[in-house]
């Protein structure tokens, strides 16, 4: 989970705008062939390891990503290599769901390490013909940070999650007991964030015993 | 988000709203009170406890609170999601909700203005002391009602569902394989026959069902009396997760209340006795606009129905308290819609004299009080009643009146009605349609009302016992189109929209659970 995105703020980047591919001449045929390609350019000369890449969704069903890294040496020429390939954003091409959804795609995700990454290339596929257009929005690039030494409350979660590194991958659940064991940093969380307010509602709907409104508000 | 992460967080959601709770004081007082116990040792203090808790039952109320809470919690999310996104994912459908709400407000603003009735007014001590005293006859009173009509009626809204369109979708006249021959046109994502039969698989030809297998003719120790058998078992273990799989085949008449109140960890302790009469205090003190329309709406509709009129005076407690309640405020979190809003007089814009109007944010419509009525079959007890209702509606009965790209919500429950129909009777489809006869426009009155007023009420409360036990209401579409599977041949053969309403004007002889059992495991795909 980007809890740490809380602080870490997203790389700036330049997104091209996307460039749908067509088949045959696009003045007498312009047929949609479902594939776009959006190129994100991080700052010239300065690669980034990149910890996540989000985005919303907008009706596109499969995504493939590519990063291009600096090479090795110093002369050494930049290589493509395909991170991600057709993640499914849309469970059904031809329906709603997922089709405006928020996703991110981890560094843990990718095939290859997004490290020195010096530009990141999104493949989107939509083959249903149901749809005017597709493309992602809002897309945004974390860079990788190493953890702080000095632990605050605020880290507890990714405590959590580097205790749970090793998950049952058959049941796709944590152990519960480190879980349970860790009931009582969750306990402490909860004080923090929400000292001495519990959900239970009070129940009055006036304000100090006056109820008599105005016509309701059409905004 | 790793599952780690999310599970977690679930975690530490339930883990607050619990906290505080009624349930949570009570287990606290337990644990304290066990210490005088012999077995209680020092040295396994933690073990023993916990023991102690799971031995007298507390821990099973325990798991079956936060079993209700997973039901009325949010999916999953990604944490760059806004809460609007929570409530409904697609713009266009928020967009559409939020133009319908403004419509009902307008609507609601204008009959307060015309009729001259205030929105909320306080009764003066004279009028609080005669509603006291006549709490329990409120039925016996007749206002002159004449001058209020309901805010909205279903075709209304059948209306605005027909006009929805996604901006983004191609929905070009041409004839093409994705032809939809129905009036809902957005594409949401509804299940078909063979993904039905495996997620119902408990209806299937060769599984018992109340409803089917405990026909007159049918020895009950075939399957009935071993059911009952074990719903008394579930009920005496309090397990709701259980009690909500044992739902799937049906609940026994005997046990249904006491199940039911189970699914939904629907309690009447003392506090919820106490919230109940604090309701109706609220009730007694001020006098809404809305009243009107409940008093209406009860007076049109279950008060001239054959099974439900003798109910009357239980249906009013229950629904002026229920507009009272901001506990139902709540379930907007999850819901696609706003409660409206509106300020104390001369105080519009101060935000802290905002209030929301009615109190528990929920317009009635017309047709509204048969969400309740079913339910006085099974629970006598005012307070009882009014607690498995508002859990009922802000589970379930919420979603027939919103509109959302919920798979339990009234736009899917539509489009899969109107697939199933096309995709297994496409010449009855076809027909009703040259005739000028929608099927939608006959089966939504149906559907947004979860057939309550349709069906008879032993068949109603058996279709009810699948919506609990499958955490759905897709099984209402489903039943929709069996009943049209059902009357075919006579659909067939009539000419006109008013003949074809007049085939399915009653549904109160038909039986339930085999329409459903054919339409899903018998039609040949």
């Amino acid at each position: 989970m980007s809890g740490s995105s809380d602080e870490i703020k997203p790389v700036s980047c330049t997104i091209k705008p996307p460039v749908y591919l067509h088949i045959g001449d696009t003045k007498t045929d312009p047929a949609h062939s479902g594939v776009c390609v959006v190129d994100v350019t991080l700052p010239f000369g300065k690669p980034v390891n990149v910890e996540e890449i989000t985005f919303k969704n907008y009706y596109t069903a499969y995504l493939t990503v590519r990063l291009l890294r600096r090479g090795p040496g110093q002369e050494a020429p930049a290589k493509w290599f395909t991170a991600l390939r057709d993640l499914p954003l849309m469970d059904n091409p031809h329906t709603e769901r997922g089709s405006q959804d928020y996703y991110s795609v981890h560094r843990t995700q990718m095939q290859v390490d997004p490290d020195q990454v010096l530009s990141v290339r999104l493949i989107l596929r939509q083959p249903s013909s149901a749809w005017l257009a597709f493309s992602l929005e809002e897309i945004r690039i974390f860079p990788h940070t190493e953890p702080d030494p000095e632990k605050e409350v605020s880290d507890w979660l990714s405590d959590l999650t580097l205790g749970d590194q090793h998950p049952d991958l058959e049941q796709g659940l944590p152990d519960p007991h480190t879980v349970s064991s860790s009931l009582q940093q969750m306990w402490a969380l909860t004080e923090v964030m929400q000292s001495n307010q519990t959900t239970a509602s009070i129940g009055r709907f006036d304000v100090d015993g006056c109820y008599d409104i105005d016509l309701l508000s059409l905004t | 988000m790793d599952g780690g992460t999310e599970l977690s967080l679930t975690i530490s959601h339930i883990v607050q709203r619990l906290k505080g709770s009624h349930l949570h004081s009570q287990i606290e007082r337990q644990a304290k009170d066990c210490l005088h116990q012999p077995e209680i040792r020092l040295e396994s203090l933690k073990d023993d406890v916990r023991s102690f808790l799971k031995t007298s039952g507390w821990e099973r109320q325990l798991q079956n609170a936060v079993y209700r809470e997973l039901h009325v919690q949010l999916p999953p999310s990604h944490p760059m999601a806004p809460s609007e996104h929570l409530k409904e994912p697609l713009a266009y459908m928020r967009k559409a909700q939020a133009s319908w709400e403004k419509r009902v407000l307008k609507s609601l603003n204008s009959m307060s203005t015309e009729l001259e009735v205030p929105l909320a007014r306080m009764r003066s001590a004279a009028e609080q002391k005669e509603l006291a005293n006549k709490w329990n006859e409120m039925g016996t009173d007749d206002p002159d009602l004449s001058r209020f009509r309901p805010v909205y009626a279903p075709k209304d809204f059948l209306e605005v569902l027909i006009s929805l369109r996604n901006p983004n979708h191609d929905s070009s006249d041409d004839v093409s394989a994705r032809s939809h021959w129905g009036l809902i046109q957005v594409p949401v994502n509804v299940r078909d026959i063979p993904q039905l039969r495996q997620a119902y698989s408990e209806l299937n030809l060769i599984t018992g069902q109340l409803g089917i297998d405990d026909y007159a003719h049918i020895h009950p120790d075939l399957f009935e009396s071993e059911h009952v058998q074990i719903g008394k078992k579930v009920l005496v273990e309090q397990d709701s997760a259980a009690a909500q799989q044992y739902s799937r085949q049906g609940c026994p008449t005997g046990l249904r209340a006491d199940l039911w109140a189970l699914i939904l960890n629907s309690t009447n302790q003392p506090p919820d006795v106490m919230h109940y009469e604090q309701l109706t205090a609220g009730v007694i003190q001020h006098a809404l606009l809305v009243d009107h329309l409940i008093y209406k709406d009860v007076k049109l509709t279950a008060s001239n129905d054959d099974y439900y009129f003798v109910f009357e005076d239980f249906l009013y407690q229950v629904l002026l308290c229920f507009s009272r309640d901001t506990a139902v405020l709540d379930h907007f979190k999850y819901n696609s819609a706003t409660p409206p809003k509106s300020y104390i007089h001369g105080k519009v814009g101060d935000e802290e004299c905002a209030v929301v109007y009615p109190p528990n944010g929920v317009i009635p419509f017309h047709g509204f009080s048969m969400y309740v009525a079913p339910l006085c079959f099974l629970y006598n007890e005012p307070s009882k009643l009014y607690s498995v209702f508002r859990e009922m509606y802000t589970r379930y009965f919420f979603r027939l009146h919103s509109i959302s790209s919920s798979p339990s919500g009234i736009v899917s429950l539509c489009l899969q009605f109107e697939r199933l129909l096309q995709t297994h009777l496409p010449q009855l489809f076809y027909h009703l349609r040259q005739i000028g006869a929608q099927p939608l426009r006959i089966a939504f009155k149906w559907m947004v009302r979860g057939f309550s007023g349709y069906l008879s009420t032993d068949q109603l409360l058996l279709l009810w016992d699948r919506i609990l036990g499958y955490d759905s209401l897709e099984v209402v579409a489903v039943l929709a189109a069996a009943v049209f599977a059902f009357r075919a041949e006579n659909l067939m053969e009539v000419t006109s929209l008013a003949s074809a309403e007049a085939v399915l004007a009653d549904l109160s002889t038909l039986k339930v659970m085999p329409l459903i059992q054919i339409f899903l495991f018998a039609t040949s795909i």
